[in-house]
């Protein structure tokens, strides 16, 4: 089929910044305009990597943008940002790193220690993640024109053999597993950016989740069916992008879903929702009941992963939603993030 | 988590529920108003419509103050900050809120210059730290934020602060109140009380509503347990055929509420003699204005504002919702043209407007999440 053909169903006079807050905005942009234009009637779910076959070798393949206001924040900073969450997008692709090539766009009058700070945590995120920086390119744009500076990190690896992370194979009664506690780098940048007059004992979650996807995929190999770093838009906005790809329902169930305290107290104050939040060093993998068990004490025997849960199970009805019900019996539908999440004050 | 584990506790709740259920007369239907869009957000969220039984209805009321504002003061407060020298700066809640020409949020998009804050003081703060700009805040809510509002203005005046102004609309809660009885449409057999207006204001402007409409009123908290609990006394007023204010938030709200609150507010603020409420239309003596002793605060007497009009659209039924006439999900737009994306009235927007609350949390056919929920 001729790629004009491609039905763009993406009306939306200008870009907004909802369309990059990785929520339904996001998502309406992405298969409304890039999917059917780039990538053909050959387009299935999206999801975090690309694979490719080359040479009978499948090759995982991911790119990602990094912007991030302060450039530095407790518990980690854009360079070591951009290492990790393009492992962490290959990783729950089912892919181990294997090297990145990494672009900079810089805006004139950034402070030179500034960026050596960056790529020095880039060098050591990549040191840690074990994989190799290949190369990169390097633009500067003027004063005003970007935040300090943004980078972007292509990524590739080796997809994990056997392993086949996919929504349509998610089946009712499958359970949802968490890597551990959400909302932790979310709410730590919305601190950090010092708007709001509030301070609070958390730091970003910020890291590579290869370690404990190799011990998940290990121990419960098949049946581990799809997996996803919940970042912006938060668990709310990947487990519904998973409910609408599958067609099933998700069943979460509230009081099993971690959250610390200081997130917890922060999300109440501000009237967010944790399932909203970012996170970057934490994923989601539905995984098929009867491996399930053993999965989670894999999980939670890996250095990283003792707060892992299940937090859920994949049901027949009602079709495409998730919802979560609390321990007293009532239920509430909870849906993809409409732009940044905004405190709430009155 | 401390004052509020103990407010969401399994046993209590259910508890609760049973206890509601033991005290509505099965031969007769309750519609309870709660007045309050955070009881709203909460009833939403907690999924409390399913511990009541079917004849006990929650009705929601107007206690919205981002949904009540008409759209025009969205545009006069927009317009105000329009040149490159302002800053608009307004509460989260107001982000979304769409004008004619967009929402703040989109208007930032383009490259106005629009902050986010948490109180006004931190609007305050933005002028200090921006001495060459003009600094608007958007003052929206009930008495709940009024004094901070009023607070601000009194240390702008105190530091001698002028590129801050406030553009304000902030609104009183008892006339709504008055405006929703007055309605021939309506029939409602008690209220759940607003929780945070009464920390300011006090349980005492409610006694009318007792006293010369017959309706009971219980001012309420807003975690599970405490709205729950309100339902509850409600009912056994009802039941005992009684009609009083009660105060079921002890723990928040002073029965005679917070005076040095209400010293500030007077000082500061006058009522309008009247104020145009979206979806209920213009009430006397509804809204505050900035006394003209603070005129050099006050957005709209020291800028051109065009004082615009708009009407909502004729197919959105917001003013019946507002009321609590119709359910959202029956007005016409509810889910199809109007979503919290893409919203046409403002009861969409907040999240704590009853549309948007309905809409995130059971648009997806309750009975069918119950069902799944029962498997």
């Amino acid at each position: 089929m001729a790629i004009s053909a491609n039905k763009i169903k993406f009306r939306e006079p200008q870009i907004e910044m909802a369309h990059g807050a990785g929520g339904i905005a996001s998502r309406r942009l992405v298969e409304g305009l890039f999917a059917p234009l780039l990538f053909g009637a050959a387009s299935g779910p999206l999801g975090d990597a690309a694979h490719i076959q080359l040479n009978g070798t499948r090759i995982a393949v991911t790119t990602d943008s990094f912007v991030v206001k302060p450039l530095r924040f407790p518990g980690g900073s854009i360079g070591e940002l951009a290492i990790n969450g393009t492992v962490n997008d290959l990783a729950v692709s089912g892919a181990r790193a294997e090297a990145m090539v990494v672009t900079f766009v810089l805006e004139a009058g950034l402070p030179t220690d500034v960026l050596e700070a960056e790529v020095r945590a880039m060098a050591l995120a990549a040191e840690q993640a074990d994989v190799r920086i290949a190369g990169g390119d390097t633009k500067v744009v003027e004063h005003g024109k970007a935040d300090n500076m943004y980078i972007t990190t292509t990524g590739i690896g080796r997809v994990i053999p056997g392993v086949s992370v996919r929504p349509d194979s998610v089946r009712p009664g499958d359970h949802i597993l968490l890597s551990g506690p959400i909302g932790d780098h979310g709410v730590t940048i919305l601190l950090a950016r010092g708007e709001l007059d509030m301070e609070a004992e958390i730091q970003s979650d910020t890291r590579s989740v290869f370690p404990l996807v190799e011990s998940l995929v290990e121990s419960a190999g098949t049946g581990v069916r799809w997996m996803r770093d919940p970042t912006r838009g938060g668990v709310a906005t990947s487990l519904n992008e998973l409910a609408r790809d599958c067609g099933l329902a998700i069943a979460l169930f509230e009081q099993t879903i971690p959250v610390r305290d200081p997130v917890r107290g922060a999300c109440e104050l501000l009237g967010l929702d944790p399932l909203h939040i970012a996170n970057e060093g934490q994923f989601l993998a539905v995984v098929a009941p009867e491996q399930a068990g053993r999965a989670l004490e894999a999980l939670r025997s890996t250095p990283g992963g003792a707060e892992a849960r299940i937090i859920g199970e994949v049901r027949e009805q009602p079709p495409a939603c998730v919802f979560v019900t609390t321990s007293y019996g009532g239920a509430r539908l909870v849906d993809m993030l409409v732009g940044d999440p905004l405190p709430r004050i009155c | 988590m401390k004052y509020v584990d103990e407010f969401r506790e399994p046993e209590l709740i259910s508890k609760a529920g049973e206890e509601i259920r033991r005290l509505a007369d099965r031969t007769r239907h309750y519609r309870i108003m709660e007045v309050c869009g955070g009881h709203t957000h909460a009833i939403y969220r907690f999924g409390l419509k399913d511990l009541l039984p079917s004849n006990v209805e929650l009705i929601h009321g107007p206690g919205c103050p981002v949904c009540v504002l008409p759209m025009g003061r969205i545009d006069d407060g927009l317009s105000v900050t329009a040149n490159p020298d302002s800053i608009f700066a307004a509460f989260g809640d107001m982000m979304r809120v769409p004008g004619t020409h967009g929402s703040p949020l989109e208007y930032k998009a383009r490259g106005m210059d629009v902050r986010i804050v948490y109180s006004p003081s931190d609007a305050l703060k933005l002028a200090r730290m921006n001495p060459e700009k003009q600094v608007m805040f958007f003052a929206i809510g009930f008495e709940t934020t009024a004094p901070s509002t009023a607070l601000t203005i009194l240390r702008a005046k105190l530091e001698g602060i002028r590129n801050f102004s406030v553009f304000c609309n902030h609104v009183t809660i008892i006339p709504a109140i008055r405006a929703i009885l007055d309605s021939p449409d309506m029939r409602l057999d008690g209220f759940v009380g607003p929780g945070h207006v009464s920390t300011v204001i006090g349980c005492r402007p409610y006694e009318w509503i007792a006293q010369d409409e017959r309706k009971p009123v219980v001012v309420s908290g807003f975690e599970p347990l405490d709205i729950l609990q309100s339902i509850v006394m409600l009912l056994r007023q009802l039941r005992r055929g009684e009609a009083k204010v009660e105060n079921q938030y002890k723990r928040v709200v002073p029965w005679d509420g917070n005076r040095a609150a209400l010293r500030a507010m007077a000082e500061v603020f006058e009522l309008r003699p009247y104020f145009e409420w979206r979806g209920l239309g213009f009430i006397s003596q509804s809204a505050l204005k900035i006394r003209p002793a603070y005129a050099e605060w006050d957005a709209e007497q020291r800028f051109a504002v065009p004082g615009v009009r708009v009407t909502d659209p004729k197919a959105a039924q917001c003013g019946e919702v507002l009321k609590g006439v119709l359910k959202p999900s029956q007005c016409k737009l509810f889910g199809r043209e109007c979503t919290p994306e893409t919203p046409i009235g403002a009861l969409m927007v907040s999240s704590e407007g009853s549309c948007a609350a309905h809409y995130n949390y059971q648009h997806h056919k309750p009975v069918t999440i119950a069902n799944a929920v029962a498997l």
